[in-house]
């Protein structure tokens, strides 16, 4: 797999350091790391940027994870970009409205650099 | 969907009965994102605990989350969740708390039936210093467990209000 660039969403500069280093770990090879602290960050970073992967919170400030999905249809450069949700939220409605908002995988925290793995991976190859 | 082992039913009234899956959730972040095993200390020998970190929860069950720890608890944490040296912990400490608190409310949360969805958190407040008094409005016995990370000691609390 070649290296990927991602874009790792989370109002914590601690999480997305946690992310990365799991994605490293993960086997990933990672060629640019873009970091956004809340949804509307994001939005104006895909408008510039064409990544490979966006990993995302949905509890952030100014704009949350669920309203980052609904609008990212709305930039063309993000178009079939794949998102997964890493987020505290576990429950099932939380999941469904995810993946319903176009979400491809969700993982919960706490988290192993494993359930990255396998919840990354096969995305990532189905891209490819 | 059956509950998991490790769920309980929100509407029996007693929180007593959260105790062990508070411990749990403590126990999984720690495990999870820190790679360490929290013990039950033997005795309780707490020394200052001088940062206090909170998560606000509301909606079906409402109350506060605190996580208080000692400062090397506080730069271990850090060190351990960032792959830094504790002495290199500096200004992610408090993110760092606030993450780990956050997760613990949010696993918690996670583990009664029919909560996750109807209990919100709020963005983690860290209080460093010892000199201060918290005023809750919960009105029901909180809920505490002391346990050891590293050999310090942590504690981990549960105020709830109705």
């Amino acid at each position: 797999m070649n290296s990927i660039c991602v874009l790792i969403l989370d109002d914590s500069s601690v999480m997305r350091k946690i992310v990365a280093r799991s994605l490293g770990q993960a086997g990933i090879a990672l060629g640019q790391v873009l970091e956004a602290g809340d949804g509307a960050e994001a939005l104006s970073i895909l408008k510039e940027k064409q990544v490979d992967l966006v990993l995302c919170d949905i509890n952030m400030p100014v704009m949350d994870g669920l309203e980052f999905l609904k609008q990212l249809s709305t930039v063309e450069k993000a178009k079939g970009v794949p998102v997964v949700m890493i987020t505290t939220e576990g429950s099932e409605s939380h999941v469904v409205q995810a993946l319903s908002c176009g979400a491809r995988g969700y993982i919960r925290k706490p988290f192993t650099p494993d359930q990255v793995k396998e919840h990354v991976i096969p995305i990532l190859e189905r891209q490819s | 969907m059956m509950p998991s082992v490790n769920e309980m039913p929100a509407t029996n009234g007693h929180h007593e009965d959260w105790r062990p899956l508070l411990e749990l959730a403590a126990r999984e972040v720690f495990q999870m994102m820190l790679g360490c095993q929290l013990t039950v200390p033997a005795t309780v020998e707490e020394g200052p605990l001088e940062t206090t970190t909170m998560v606000g929860l509301a909606g079906k069950l409402r109350g506060v989350m605190s996580l208080r720890c000692d400062w090397k608890s506080a730069a271990l944490m850090t060190s351990k969740m960032l792959g830094v040296e504790p002495n290199e912990a500096g200004v992610e400490m408090s993110d760092s708390l606030g993450e780990v608190c956050n997760m613990i409310a949010g696993n918690f949360k996670n583990k009664i039936a029919g909560m996750g969805s109807g209990c919100m958190l709020s963005l983690p407040t860290v209080i460093t210093g010892t000199d201060y008094s918290l005023h809750s409005r919960a009105d029901s016995p909180g809920l505490e467990v002391k346990l050891l990370f590293e050999g310090l000691p942590i504690v981990v609390s549960l105020q709830i209000r109705g």
